[in-house]
Order: structure tokens, then C-alpha cells, then sequence
């Protein structure tokens, strides 16, 4: 099989203050995968996520990205390949113009000029939204800010697009042609989500994470379907919706 | 929605100090307004016509009057200082019409409406004509510390997200039949403004992580460099340059 893009093994972190948060996580995804990542509140999802990039350093076990330890010296390689893409757009877009923003990754790399504006003009293209380059991402619309959010992330042609809660706060109409972008995204998505509905239609496998481990991993319609484990760890279908 | 003050300070148009790079135009406004300043108090004639100056590059511009006249209210503090100067300083007085003044005070006082009205005059045309990134990006060009630079730029971008809150908060306080009349309404206001810190701290940590995740290594990327050509420079340093003049033959003769 081929080198998992994410490969994270016996993965267990304790925050400061002493509350432990993961407990041992093993997980892979492989090249081309979708996968939701779901969970209750509270579960140890975003401190997992912190880990992808080496924000968070595990305390026991270790993470490879395409096969590079997650470690201080190649912080800066893992930070490209692995896209983390927040879930409040307004964090993640703090430079004045959308354009900045978009050239901040990049340009963090090394990329200058006319490499530069090619790049930022290809991400912005990708999620469909090249005519906003010039305006202040705090006068666009929250569905549009959300795009953004994820072009800023894939000028970096990252090898895997990690997405927290991407269909929260966005109208029915914002959410269906996300879903459209993100399926036409050559990419590798790992995506958090509380939108079990959101997971079936996107993600062919899903992993459940529940008080700092994985209680299932499988393809999503079967993971939804175990009732039993579903109730057990707090996870339900919006009612009126049936697999 | 979004109504900072950033939104409404620049007006778009295409004249030459709308073309002027912003590092060349904030150059050449730094100089004008210290030329200005060195000229003697006594030169009355060559402040008038350097106000008269600031006031052509203001006109040139094609700002709308009503667009500018509000924000040369900045002054109001020096202009009511500079009308209370001649009354309160000592020395040799002259008659004003029916009251006598201080003589000292009131060359000093009529300086300082010159000086000032034409620094706040030049200060306006160019704000007007630069876009608040714009401002950051010349700040950063000409070398300014990247802890201020950056502050510089979080504030642009954060300032109406911050204003959004507040407006949300107020919305939600006064909808719990909140008003705040007396000062028992105080410790309410008090809290809310803690609450803004604590929010907008918080959103500095997440923004902190999101740069960190896009590979932030405690230095801005300079994305689109500035570059200003002679003629700029020469354009931009010409008022400063009649400044300058003006203040040399005035201590010549």
C-alpha cells in the first residue's frame, strides 16, 4: 500500500493544566481519501487536529505526514503539506485584502512575484472565487469567507486539506456548492465535522473519536448505521433523515 | 454591518496623489509637515502661502468638500488652544479691539493655527488618497519595526470585527431591557468591556495558530513590493522642497 499521507501512531497529549485529552490515537489516511472525523463535543477532536502540524507536540507516540516525523526541524515542509483550515473564517483571514492573505502562506515559503500572483490566482480560481482578490475579507459574505479560508490554505498546495466544521453557519445554498468545490478538489480532506449528513454526501470513510480515542473507523454509511454506537458516543442523524 | 472609521477615511479616484506610491507620498508628507514646522513664527506671509499649498494638493485630489470638511475636526483641541494662547501668555501687550492681549501669545497662537491647519490639511489629502493597507505596506517598505507594522495591520483588519462584537453585545444587553443612565449602570458597562478584551484576546490566539499553521516564522512576507521612480520622488519632495526655501530666506533676511 502506499505511504499514508497521515500516520499517527499510539498518539496521547495531556494539556499543561494536567486534563488529558487524547489516549493513544492510531490512525491513517491514504492518498485521494475523504474522511470526517466525528465526535462528540469535547471529544479531543481540534486537539488531534493541532497535532497534524506539530502545534501540539504529542506527549507519547508519534505523527508522520507522507512519511516526515512531525518534528521541530521540519516544521515549516509539514506546515505546507498538511492545509489546516480553521473554523472561524474571521481567524483565519487576518491580513487587510483577500489577495494578502492568500500570498501569506506562499510567500512564507519563499515564493516571490510573478510565481506568486500565479499561485494565489490558481487557489482563489480553485474554490471559485477569483473576482474577489481585491476586497477586505471582513466585507464579503460568510459563505465567501469560507472559501477563502480554505483557498488561503490551498496555495500552499498542500498534500492534505484538514477542515473543522466546514458547513457550520453557512445557508443551504452556501453548503451544497461547497460540497461541490470540495469534491472537485484533487486533494487528500481529513474533515471535522458535526454534520452527519454532510459526512455521508463527502466522505466515503469515517472515524469516530471519543474521550481521547477512536471507537470506529469504517466507511461512513456503516459507522452511521450501528445504532448502538452511535447512541453510546452522542452522534445523531438531524430527524427526518434516514441512510 | 461594517462601518470603521477605515471604510469611510479613503475615497478611490485616479489623480496624481492617488497614483503616488504610499512609501514615496508618506516620505514626502513626513517632510512637508517637519519644513513647516521650521519655519520661524514670525514668517507669517510664507505660512500663509504654504498653507495655501496643502490646501492646492487637498483640492487636487477631487475629494468631495463635505467628504473632507469633518475630518479637519481632528484640529479642533490645537485650534482651541492656539485662540486661548494670547490670553494666558505674558509679555508686552497689544490692543485687539476692545481687549488687550499678550503680543508674544498671539504671533505664537496665529503660527501655530498656520502651522497646524496645514498639517492637518496635508495629513487629510493623504488619507484620503491611501488605502489603509496601503499605509502598512509603505510602513513596512521604509523599515518600521515588524511588531509595529504588524499591529498596524491587525488593527486595519480587525477593527470592524471588533465593532461587529461590540454592536452584537449591546444589541444582546439591551434586549434584556438594559439602559445605561446612571452610574449603577456602570459596573454592567464594565463588564461588557471585559468580556470585548477577553473575546479579542482569545481571537488573537486563534489567529496566532492559524499564521503558525501557514508556515509564520515572526516575520510578515513582504507579497507585493513598492517601488517609487525619481519623478515620484521629485514630485512628492516638492512641497517639502518650498518649505524648506521658504524657511531659509526667511532666516537669510
Amino acid at each position: 500500500m502506499s505511504t499514508p499521507v497521515l500516520d499517527l501512531r499510539r498518539v496521547a497529549y495531556a494539556y499543561p493544566g494536567g486534563h488529558q485529552a487524547l489516549y493513544g490515537v492510531d490512525l491513517h489516511v491514504h492518498p485521494g481519501e475523504r474522511v470526517a472525523l466525528l465526535g462528540p463535543n469535547g471529544a479531543g477532536k481540534t486537539t488531534l487536529v493541532l497535532h497534524l502540524n506539530g502545534i501540539l507536540t504529542p506527549g507519547h507516540g508519534s505523527v508522520h505526514v507522507s512519511g516526515l516525523p512531525v518534528a521541530e526541524e521540519n516544521l515549516l515542509e509539514v506546515r505546507r503539506r498538511v492545509g489546516i483550515v480553521f473554523q472561524d473564517p474571521d481567524d483565519q483571514l487576518f491580513m487587510p485584502t483577500v489577495r494578502d492573505d492568500v500570498a501569506f502562506g506562499p510567500a512564507n515559503l519563499g515564493l516571490r512575484g510573478a510565481e506568486l500572483d500565479a499561485r494565489v490566482q490558481e487557489a482563489l480560481a480553485a474554490v471559485d472565487v477569483a473576482d474577489l482578490a481585491g476586497r477586505a475579507p471582513h466585507h464579503l459574505s460568510f459563505g465567501q469567507r469560507r472559501r477563502v479560508a480554505i483557498a488561503t490554505v490551498l496555495a500552499m498546495r498542500p498534500e492534505i486539506l484538514v477542515l473543522d466544521e466546514p458547513s457550520s453557519n453557512l445557508d443551504p445554498a452556501s453548503r451544497r456548492e461547497l460540497a461541490a468545490i470540495l469534491r472537485s478538489l484533487d486533494v487528500t480532506i481529513l474533515m471535522v465535522t458535526h454534520d452527519l449528513p454532510y459526512a455521508v454526501e463527502l466522505c466515503e470513510r469515517s472515524v469516530v473519536l471519543s474521550e481521547g480515542t477512536i471507537v470506529a473507523d469504517g466507511p461512513t454509511r456503516e459507522v452511521l448505521a450501528d445504532d448502538a454506537l452511535m447512541a453510546r458516543h452522542r452522534l445523531e442523524m438531524p430527524a427526518g433523515f434516514s441512510l | 454591518m461594517g462601518s470603521g472609521h477605515s471604510a469611510h477615511l479613503h475615497v478611490a479616484g485616479d489623480t496624481l496623489l492617488h497614483r503616488l506610491p504610499p512609501h514615496v507620498k508618506l516620505v514626502g508628507l513626513l517632510a512637508f509637515v517637519l519644513a513647516t514646522v521650521s519655519v520661524p513664527n514670525g514668517a507669517r506671509p510664507v505660512l500663509v502661502v504654504l498653507l495655501g499649498l496643502a490646501v492646492a494638493v487637498l483640492v487636487s485630489t477631487r475629494v468631495p468638500v463635505r467628504h473632507v470638511l469633518p475630518r479637519l475636526a481632528v484640529e479642533t483641541p490645537f485650534a482651541v488652544f492656539a485662540l486661548v494662547l494670547p490670553f494666558v501668555a505674558v509679555g508686552p501687550e497689544v490692543e485687539l479691539g476692545p481687549v488687550s492681549v499678550s503680543e508674544p501669545g498671539l504671533v505664537a497662537a496665529v503660527a501655530l493655527l498656520l502651522k497646524g491647519t496645514t498639517g492637518v490639511v496635508c495629513a487629510v489629502a493623504f488619507a484620503v488618497t491611501t488605502e489603509p493597507r496601503d499605509l502598512v505596506r509603505a510602513l513596512q517598505h521604509l523599515r518600521v519595526p515588524d511588531p509595529l507594522v504588524t499591529i498596524a495591520s491587525f488593527m486595519v483588519r480587525y477593527v470592524e470585527v471588533v465593532a461587529d462584537q461590540l454592536r452584537r453585545m449591546r444589541v444582546a444587553r439591551d434586549s434584556r431591557g438594559f439602559r445605561s443612565r446612571s452610574v449603577r449602570a456602570w459596573p454592567a458597562l464594565a463588564s461588557s468591556t471585559g468580556a470585548l478584551f477577553i473575546r479579542s484576546y482569545e481571537r488573537g490566539e486563534r489567529v496566532h495558530l492559524a499564521m503558525l499553521s501557514r508556515g509564520y516564522g515572526g516575520r510578515m512576507p513582504v507579497t507585493a513590493p513598492l517601488a517609487g521612480r525619481p519623478v515620484q520622488w521629485a514630485v512628492a519632495l516638492a512641497p517639502a522642497a518650498v518649505a524648506v526655501a521658504g524657511s531659509v530666506a526667511v532666516r537669510a533676511a
